[in-house]
């Protein structure tokens, strides 16, 4: 399998993803570790892929996403943003509704 | 060193019409306001991929390792600054 099928893969069986560096108990990057504190907040249960452990899937996850950063969370098999979006989201409410629905869905 | 007005450039190539201020002075970190009546209908993550988009393989390739992005219509701005 490729990395691209692998990580669609992940999206698809992960309501709630986030591809970060580091872990969630030990984010190895202050953006990462923004989007952790953000999804938590929310009460958000999340699958994570620490990128740092994965050149491949470091590499793959910006053409995956089309987007160059990290981190990327991904909700329902859809790129919600990266760190500034998960904040500008979170600050409107937006961010838990968003995840109290897929994980509402997620529950049926 | 990457400076903040070098990367406020880049962007301004690739969006000509948008409104770009771009601040952070340690050459690493930087903070980007972009407003632009082309966001307009589009949702955040298009917003950003067309500032990264602008960027091309700087951010590829880690040129610049953290920019913070916002980016807002010219009426939200507009409503931003009389709130």
């Amino acid at each position: 399998m490729n990395v691209q099928d692998k990580i669609r893969q992940q999206v698809e069986e992960n309501t709630i993803i986030l591809y970060m560096k580091g872990t969630p108990q030990f984010p190895q990057c202050g953006f990462s570790g923004r989007a952790v504190q953000l999804l938590q907040s929310c009460g958000a249960k999340f699958a994570s892929v620490n990128v740092l452990a994965d050149p491949e899937i470091r590499e793959g996850i910006k053409q995956f996403g089309n987007w160059p950063t990290v981190p990327q969370l991904y909700v329902k098999g859809q790129l919600v943003g990266g760190s500034d979006i998960m904040m500008e989201m979170h600050q409107k409410g937006e961010l838990q509704k968003l995840i109290a629905e897929a994980q509402g869905a997620a529950a049926k | 060193m990457t400076r903040a007005e070098d990367i406020q450039k880049m962007i301004q190539q690739g969006l000509p019409d948008a409104t770009v201020q771009v601040r952070g002075d340690d050459g690493q970190h930087f903070e980007a306001l972009i407003v632009s009546a082309d966001f307009a209908g589009k949702n955040l993550v298009q917003q950003h991929q067309m500032v990264y988009r602008a960027l091309g393989a700087n951010m590829r390739d880690a040129v610049i390792h953290a920019l913070a992005l916002r980016t807002l219509t010219p009426e939200q701005y507009a409503a931003e600054s009389t709130r």
